[in-house]
């Protein structure tokens, strides 16, 4: 049992950082804050990780991977969050990805694998609907086959960024007379078929990411079902124990967190540092000391993924911890701010407001709220580890 | 970066466990624990034979020159079974010090003696108003002629009944709760002016207060430099802290096992109790708890041999977990087996009250997260 870096991984840090460092600069950070320029500017990043070779650092080495272990997919997630810099787009790199190298055809991956990794198409995720929540299963988006192509109708919900999506992926019910599990297909679906629309949602947070999408009479070729029609329940099972992995978001945790400390650390209370108040220090290090924790079971999980397992029910765990201690962090940001925390974004500057960060305290806070709900709500989380590990 | 244990590793573990299911099952423990002494000298003989006591020492005085890795694995086992045997207190804290610090004669007359099972060792820190202050120390170390005299009381030394022989910190200079000026000898037992007091605790073991009366000892006594004595008391409780944190894992595994177990069986409103999801929730809570403390258990003995990481920070991280999430766990095990498990002849509140006793030695939750806050957040 040993986790110090080996020289050949402080080299390879330096490497990530120095890139980072060089690659992400103001300019792009200005593009991609600016609702405006933000799909662009997502798609130039992560075009440059691409020609970097690093976009997708967990994917199989034949499909386009990087082929890092376990140390080194943890050194660049690090790095990454450390540099204030967002995570990829998650819907093609971290999620259906990974169900079309794994159950797609050769003609499925030759076609969508490469536009994926390229950035060249972006994608969102058809899963909830208006009815089908936490029980996803009970999903009602028909799908009929009609010669050669399905015939869509049905509503998705939650669909974050279908405004901007070029395709979606979808679990469709193809059939009714057996279990709900069973009568499942996934689904790929061009954002630009007949009968595709989308009806903006506005969160909690004021910004506009959510979406319905409506889908009326949409003809989808039967190529693109990922493999057997009615198996999709199995396909959609394997994306979500990824998806429930990348949204642990240690790293990022770990760098909020550090930078609430030092807001803290210059908000003056009654004279003194709010860093220096015991109260505000055991709330910091009870959330510090569980992230210490949550960073260590993720490296338990990355190293045994490394050695030929699948991310299973402990992708559960680090969901269910991960976003606890992501809210937990935003509402202390959101003390910290004080009165700051309900700054609507305004045109004043931070010298005319008399303050920098409440605006973005209070979005980080409101649109967290959504972590313990999306990818399985942490309830189901908890349904999920009583099932299948402690055999309840 | 690896979380693998090497074949030597897995045999040591594998065998201590065969040691808790063949040999050391609840029935038995509570018979060693009603017994005179509270510990089994034959058992302590099979660790000997079995090499458990030489783990941690150096090859060149007998021992097997394992490393934290192996001493955690042990510990956890010895959590499942709640081992009784001073195991921490010989060969963790006595054996530790002398293994640190002793001199050349002192490590090999005693070195191979504790490997052999025939010394049993103690070390008496704590006083009466110290708590969990380590530098607090009263007690005198005066020094006379060509040795010194030792005046003072320790309070609550673990194996202290049984030790045959004793380290005990005394002041040779310095103020109260200075870090200057603590000293640590070595001393026989049964040594002139030594006099013990032996009670039980709630966990089972058996402790002394030691009331030091004009103890003359020779020179040659002293362990490590004279007035040096807290920079080694403070690395020991690092290691001692891990060691009981490995325990506790063990513990709280063993508490979540049972309860699932339990729950599974208990059948009330016609069907078992583990069908309804309040209880599912709570018991995925513990697991996640457990989970949690080891993963911190790992991060601490990693930190041992990485030079980025800061070994007290992690220690004091883990001493936290361990305590918020044992005490978690031991309540909802308590809680689940209903009124069973309130009781005595139940194993669950007798590794409730070892939790609680880990969590009090060298430091509770709160001292840790105290210590915790001063070094991160300045």
């Amino acid at each position: 049992m040993d986790t110090a870096f080996a020289p050949e991984d402080l080299a390879f840090r330096d490497e990530v950082r120095a890139f980072f460092a060089e690659a992400y600069d103001d300019e792009l950070q200005a593009r991609i804050a600016s609702p405006e320029t933000f799909r662009e500017a997502i798609i130039d990043w992560q075009k440059r990780l691409y020609e970097q070779g690093w976009i997708a650092p967990n994917w199989p080495t034949q499909y386009g991977g990087t082929g890092w272990d376990a140390t080194r997919q943890f050194i660049f997630e690090s790095e990454r969050a450390a540099a204030g810099i967002r995570d990829v787009v998650p819907f093609g790199l971290k999620m259906v990805g990974h169900v079309i190298y794994t159950f797609g055809s050769e003609e499925q991956k030759e076609r969508f694998l490469p536009p994926i990794l390229k950035s060249d198409h972006w994608w969102c995720q058809g899963y909830s609907e208006p009815g089908a929540g936490s029980d996803l299963a009970s999903l009602k988006t028909r799908a009929v086959l009609d010669g050669d192509e399905y015939v869509v109708n049905g509503a998705k919900i939650w669909t974050t960024y279908a405004q901007y999506a070029d395709w979606i992926f979808c679990l469709v019910r193809t059939n009714t007379e057996v279990k709900k599990q069973d009568g499942i297909s996934f689904l790929l679906i061009d954002m630009k078929s007949p009968g595709v629309k989308v009806n903006p949602i506005v969160s909690i947070d004021n910004h506009h990411s959510l979406n319905e999408v409506e889908f009326n009479n949409v003809r989808v070729p039967v190529a693109n079902r990922i493999g057997e029609q009615d198996k999709g329940w199995t396909y959609a099972k394997a994306l979500l124990a990824h998806e429930r992995t990348a949204i642990a978001q240690v790293a990022d945790s770990k760098r909020n967190l550090a930078e609430v400390k030092e807001l803290a650390r210059r908000e003056v209370n009654g004279g003194q540092s709010l860093l220096a108040e015991p109260l505000f220090q055991k709330r910091l290090s009870d959330i510090e000391i569980d992230l210490m924790a949550l960073e260590f079971t993720e490296l338990r999980v990355l190293a045994s993924v490394a050695a030929g397992g699948s991310p299973g029910a402990e992708s559960s765990l680090l969901k269910i911890k991960g976003t606890e201690i992501q809210q937990a962090v935003q509402e202390l940001r959101m003390d910290v701010a004080a009165y700051y925390q309900g700054v609507l974004p305004t045109d004043l500057s931070p010298e005319q407001l008399g303050h920098a960060f409440g605006s973005q305290a209070r979005y980080a806070y409101m649109y967290g709220r959504a972590s313990t709900i999306y990818g399985g709500s942490n309830e189901v989380q908890k349904n999920i580890i009583a099932k299948a590990v402690l055999g309840l | 970066m690896n979380f693998d244990f090497s074949e030597e590793q897995v045999m040591l573990r594998d065998s201590v466990a065969r040691f808790i299911q063949d040999d050391y099952d609840f029935d038995t423990r509570r018979r060693i624990a009603a017994s005179e002494e509270g510990m089994s000298r034959e058992n302590w003989k099979t660790f000997a034979e079995l090499g458990w006591l030489s783990i941690p020492f150096a090859e060149e005085h007998g021992g097997y020159g394992g490393s934290a890795v192996d001493v955690m694995l042990l510990m956890e086992q010895f959590g499942r079974g709640l081992v009784l045997e001073p195991y921490l207190a010989t060969v963790v804290l006595f054996g530790g010090l002398l293994e640190k610090a002793g001199s050349e004669e002192q490590k090999g007359e005693f070195i191979p003696r504790i490997i052999a099972g025939e010394c049993l060792g103690a070390f008496a820190w704590l006083e009466r108003q110290s708590r969990f202050e380590l530098a607090d120390v009263r007690t005198t170390a005066r020094q006379e002629g060509a040795g010194y005299v030792l005046n003072g009381e320790k309070v609550v030394v673990f194996n202290g009944a049984n030790a045959d022989h004793l380290i005990v910190s005394a002041r040779t200079g310095g103020e109260q709760s200075d870090r200057q000026g603590i000293s640590l000898f070595l001393l026989p037992a049964d040594t002139a002016g030594v006099q013990r007091l032996s009670y039980r605790m709630m966990d089972g073991q058996r402790v002394a207060n030691v009331v030091l009366n004009n103890v003359e000892i020779p020179a040659g006594s002293l362990v490590g430099p004279a007035g040096e004595g807290y920079p080694l008391i403070e690395a020991l409780a690092l290691e001692a802290n891990i060691a009981l944190a490995a325990e506790a894992v063990g513990i709280m595994e063993t508490l979540n096992a049972k309860t699932v177990e339990y729950t599974k069986t208990r059948e009330q409103f016609g069907v078992a109790i583990s069908s309804f999801q309040a209880l599912q929730h709570r018991m995925v809570d513990t697991f996640m708890a457990a989970e949690q403390t080891r993963s911190l258990l790992y991060r601490a003995v990693c930190a041992l041999s990485d030079e980025q990481e800061d070994v007290a920070t992690a220690v004091h991280a883990l001493k936290v977990m361990v305590d918020r999430a044992g005490k978690h766990i031991f309540g909802e095990a308590i809680q689940l087996h209903g009124g069973m498990g309130i009781t005595d002849e139940l194993d669950i509140g007798h590794y409730a009250k070892r939790l609680m006793m880990i969590n009090t030695t060298f430091g509770n939750g709160d001292y840790h997260q105290a210590q915790f806050n001063a070094l991160r957040y300045q």
